[in-house]
C-alpha cells in the first residue's frame, strides 16, 4: 500500500539532478567562449596604463579622477585604464589582486599601503624595487627621511607614497565638552579623568566601532605608552622579548582601562557610526584616523555630515602621543613583468611630484608625503596635520599595514578578538608574545 | 560496433560535462587538498610536504609533526604548536549556528506546511509569501537583519529591541549577535527566516504525496486527526526530512555571506568559512586556509555520502 507513492517519489527525484546537470552544462558553455574572447581582446588593444586601486568612492575617487585627467593630457599615447575594485581599506581589492598576480596577469601599477603590508608581494617576487625612481627624481630630498627609512625593506624601496593619513587623532564634540566642563585631555591621567567626567554626565565617554577600530585604538594607546622608538622596536626581528616586557603590560592595562569607557554595542558599528556618535553629541570622544575629518566636513550629497571644523567637531593628538605622527600611506608599486613598464615608471614619478600630490590630497582629505606642500590648498584640519607632519616623530600604523606584515596582523586580530571577549590582559599579552615569536623575522 | 552505437552517442553527449566536472570540481578539490598538506604558509609558493596547518587546527598532534613543520617553514627552532584559539571559537559558532538553523528551519517549515495542508484560503498567496525570503540573497537579508538585531542600548535602539521597548517587553531586549555564548544562535535566525519557506515547500509536497485514501482509511478506522498525521502522514515524510537535513546542513557548514553581512570580519561572529577567507586573503596562509576548506568538505561529505549510499541502496531494493 505504501509502496506506490514512495516508488513514484523516487523516480521523480532524479529530475532535479537532470535539471542541475543541464544548468551546469549551459553555464559552462556560456563561460568558456567568453573567457576565450577576453584573452584575445586584450592583446589587440593599444597602449593603456592599467592602474589597480580600491579608490571607488568619495574624495579618493574624485582625487584619482583629477590625476587621471592630468595623466591623459600629458600621455595621449598611453591613456589611463582605471581598474578599481570596491571595498573599504581594499579588503576585496586585495583578494582580486592576489588572484591576478598569481595568474601572472598583473596591472601596470597597483595600490598598497606603504610598509610591511607590501612584504608579501616583495617576498613573492611580484614587485620591483623603485629606488632608481627616487634617485632620478630626487624624492629622497622631499620625503621625510624617517618615512623613507620606515618603508624600506632590506635596504630597498618598493613603492611611491601618494598621501599620508594620521591615525592618532582624538576627535571630540566641543559642545559636549563645554556643557560638561571637560577640558581636551593631553596626558593619560587627564584622559582618564575626562572620560570619567563624561561617563558621570551620562554621555558615552569614548565611542568605538567594530574590531579593526579596536585595533586602531590599541595602536594609538601603545604608541603613547611606549613612545615612537619603543613602538618601532616591537616590529624588529626577534622582538618577542620586548612584547613580554613590563612596559607593554602597562600599555595593555591602559588599553583595558579605556575599553571600560566605550559603548557596549561597539562590534555592531562601523567607524562612521562610531564617529557619528560624537557628531550627534551622544559621545564625547572618538579615536580614528583623519579620514574622519572628510566624513565630518564633507558634503551631505557625498554621504557625509557637512559639519563645521572647529565648532561642530574638534581634534587633538591622542593623549600621550603629542609630537608623534602615527602615519599610514597609500602608495603605488611597479609589478614585475608589467606590460607597460616604461609608462608605469612615468606614472610613479608623476605620483611623487608636487603637482600630483597637491592635486590629489586636498580632495582625498590627506596630506602629501612631500614636505613642500602648498598649505593654502588644504582645509583647517589638514593645515594642522601638515604642520605636525613637518615636526613630529614618525610611528608606523599597525592597523593600516605599515609595521606588521599581513600574517602578523591576522594573528594580532585573533588575540585582540579574544581579548574583547575575555578582557584578560595577561592572556592578550601571552598571545601577542606568541604572535611576535611566530612572525618577527 | 553495435554496442558502441548504443552507448556512444550518450557518452559523447555527457562527456563535456564529465570533463568539466572532473577538472573544475574534483581536480580543484584535489589541488586544494594538496595545498593544505603543503608548507605554503606565506605569500611565496613552496612545495614541501607539511602538516603544520592541520596541527594548528587539532590539539592532539603537537609533537613530532609540529617540530617537523617548524623546521621546514622557518629553519628556526621549532615552536610548540597549540590549537588555534580562533578555530575553537569558530567551531563553537558553527555548532550552535547549525543546531539553531537546522532545527529551527525544519520546525518552522513543518509547521507552515502543516498549516497550509490543513487548508487555508489563498494558499497560493501564503506559499509565495513564505517562499520569497529564499529569493533574497544572504547579503541583502544580512543588511536588514543587522538593523533588526541592533544591540544598541537606550534611545539608539532600532529593530526588535525598539519593538520590545514599545510593547513593554523590556525583558526580551538582548545583545543579539554580540553575545559571547549565544551570539551564533542570533546569527541563525535570519537563516531560519530565509530557508523555512523552502523547507515548507518540501514538506508540502511531501504531504501532498500522501494519497488521500490513506488518510480516509485511517479516519474510517477511528483515528483522530493528530493520529492520522502521527501514524500515516509523518512516516511518509522521512525521505523529505532527510533531504531537508542535508540541504540545511551543508548550507550551515558553508555559511559565509550572511555572517559577513551582519558581523563583518570579527572574531565575535567568525565561522570556519569566514576564517578560511581571512587566512587566505588577509594572512596569506594558503595551507591553513586550504586545510579549513578541506575540513569543511569532509564535514559536508559526512552528511551527504551516507545519504547518497542510502539512496543508491534503497533504489536497488525496488
Amino acid at each position: 500500500m505504501i509502496e506506490g507513492p514512495r516508488h513514484a517519489g523516487r523516480r521523480s527525484s532524479r529530475l532535479p539532478f537532470l535539471v542541475v546537470g543541464a544548468l551546469v552544462a549551459a553555464v559552462a558553455a556560456l563561460a568558456l567562449p567568453a573567457s576565450g574572447l577576453g584573452v584575445e581582446g586584450k592583446s589587440s588593444q593599444a597602449c593603456q596604463l592599467s592602474v589597480f586601486s580600491w579608490w571607488t568612492g568619495g574624495g579618493e575617487a574624485a582625487g584619482l579622477d583629477r590625476l587621471i585627467k592630468i595623466w591623459n593630457r600629458t600621455h595621449s599615447d598611453c591613456k589611463f585604464k582605471n581598474e578599481t575594485v570596491a571595498g573599504g581599506a581594499g579588503t576585496n581589492a586585495k583578494a582580486v589582486l592576489a588572484k591576478r598576480l598569481a595568474a601572472g596577469n598583473p596591472p601596470d601599477s597597483f595600490q598598497g599601503h606603504a610598509g610591511a603590508e607590501l612584504r608579501d608581494y616583495i617576498k613573492a617576487g611580484q614587485v620591483e624595487p623603485v629606488d632608481f625612481i627616487y634617485r632620478q627624481y630626487g624624492f629622497a630630498k622631499v620625503f621625510p627621511k624617517s618615512l623613507i627609512n620606515q618603508i624600506r625593506y632590506q635596504g630597498r624601496l618598493y613603492s611611491v607614497p601618494v598621501n599620508i593619513h594620521r591615525a592618532n587623532v582624538l576627535w571630540y564634540n566641543p559642545k559636549v565638552l563645554r556643557e560638561h566642563r571637560i577640558a581636551v585631555p593631553k596626558t593619560w591621567a587627564q584622559f582618564v579623568a575626562a572620560l570619567k567626567k563624561a561617563q558621570d554626565a551620562g554621555v558615552i565617554p569614548l565611542s568605538m566601532g567594530e574590531q579593526w577600530t579596536a585595533k586602531h585604538l590599541l595602536e594609538t594607546v601603545m604608541i603613547g605608552a611606549l613612545g615612537p622608538k619603543g613602538w618601532a622596536a616591537l616590529w624588529t626581528p626577534g622582538s618577542s622579548a620586548r612584547w613580554s616586557s613590563k612596559a607593554v603590560t602597562n600599555a595593555l592595562n591602559r588599553y583595558a582601562t579605556l575599553l571600560e569607557y566605550t559603548n557596549s554595542d561597539a562590534a555592531s558599528l562601523t567607524w562612521q557610526d562610531a564617529g557619528k556618535l560624537v557628531a550627534d553629541g551622544e559621545a564625547a570622544f572618538n579615536v580614528m584616523g583623519d579620514w574622519q575629518d572628510g566624513y565630518f566636513s564633507g558634503t551631505k550629497k557625498g554621504g557625509n555630515l557637512a559639519l563645521k571644523p572647529g565648532t561642530d567637531y574638534g581634534w587633538a593628538p591622542v593623549p600621550g602621543t603629542a609630537g608623534v605622527y602615527d602615519w599610514l600611506s597609500d602608495s603605488f608599486t611597479l609589478p614585475k613583468s608589467a606590460t607597460h613598464r616604461q609608462q608605469a615608471v612615468q606614472w610613479l614619478s608623476f605620483l611623487g611630484s608636487k603637482q600630483a600630490q597637491d592635486t590629489f590630497n586636498p580632495v582625498k582629505g590627506s596630506i602629501p608625503a612631500r614636505k613642500d606642500a602648498n598649505a593654502k590648498l588644504y582645509g583647517p584640519y589638514l593645515k594642522w596635520a601638515l604642520k605636525q607632519w613637518k615636526t613630529n616623530a614618525l610611528a608606523g600604523s599597525l592597523a593600516h599595514g605599515v609595521v606588521a606584515p599581513n600574517a602578523w596582523n591576522a594573528d594580532i586580530d585573533t588575540a585582540l578578538g579574544l581579548f574583547l571577549q575575555t578582557k584578560s590582559v595577561s592572556r592578550l599579552q601571552t598571545a601577542l608574545v606568541a604572535a611576535a615569536k611566530k612572525n618577527a623575522k | 560496433m553495435t554496442k558502441i552505437r548504443r552507448w556512444g552517442p550518450g557518452l559523447l553527449l555527457v562527456s563535456p560535462s564529465i570533463f568539466l566536472v572532473a577538472v573544475f570540481v574534483y581536480g580543484l578539490i584535489g589541488w586544494n587538498v594538496k595545498v593544505s598538506f603543503s608548507d605554503w604558509r606565506q605569500a611565496q609558493e613552496t612545495s614541501g610536504f607539511d602538516t603544520s596547518a592541520y596541527a594548528e587546527l587539532f590539539p592532539a598532534d603537537t609533537g613530532e609533526v609540529g617540530e617537523f613543520a617548524g623546521a621546514v617553514v622557518t629553519g628556526d627552532q621549532p615552536e610548540s604548536l597549540s590549537t588555534d584559539p580562533a578555530w575553537i571559537i569558530d567551531l563553537h559558532h558553527a555548532l550552535l549556528f547549525t543546531l539553531v538553523f537546522v532545527l529551527g528551519a525544519l520546525l518552522m517549515g513543518a509547521v507552515l506546511a502543516f498549516l497550509l495542508d490543513k487548508g487555508v484560503k489563498g494558499e497560493g498567496f501564503f506559499r509565495a509569501v513564505y517562499l520569497f525570503p529564499m529569493a533574497v540573497s544572504f547579503i541583502a537579508a544580512g543588511v536588514v537583519w543587522r538593523w533588526l538585531m541592533n544591540p544598541a542600548p537606550g534611545n539608539r535602539s532600532t529593530g526588535f529591541n525598539l519593538l520590545f521597548d514599545k510593547l513593554g517587553l523590556d525583558f526580551l531586549r538582548n545583545e543579539w549577535y554580540l553575545g559571547t555564548d549565544w551570539g551564533a544562535a542570533a546569527l541563525a535566525i535570519p537563516a531560519v527566516w530565509a530557508l523555512s519557506g523552502y523547507i515548507m515547500a518540501l514538506y508540502l509536497a511531501g504531504f501532498r504525496g500522501v494519497p488521500e485514501e490513506l488518510r480516509e482509511a485511517a479516519r474510517m478506522d477511528g483515528a483522530s486527526e493528530w493520529r492520522v498525521y502521527r501514524h500515516v502522514v509523518f512516516p511518509h515524510l522521512r525521505p523529505v526530512t532527510l533531504s531537508a537535513l542535508i540541504i540545511l546542513g551543508h548550507i550551515s557548514i558553508k555559511v559565509f555571506d550572511l555572517i559577513v553581512a551582519i558581523g563583518g570580519k570579527q572574531l565575535i561572529t567568525q565561522t570556519p568559512a569566514v576564517y578560511m577567507w581571512i587566512l587566505i586573503y588577509d594572512a596569506r596562509d594558503y595551507a591553513k586556509g586550504a586545510a579549513i576548506a578541506t575540513l569543511l568538505l569532509v564535514g559536508i561529505s559526512v552528511l551527504v555520502v551516507p545519504y547518497l549510499l542510502y539512496t543508491v541502496r534503497s533504489e536497488r531494493r525496488v
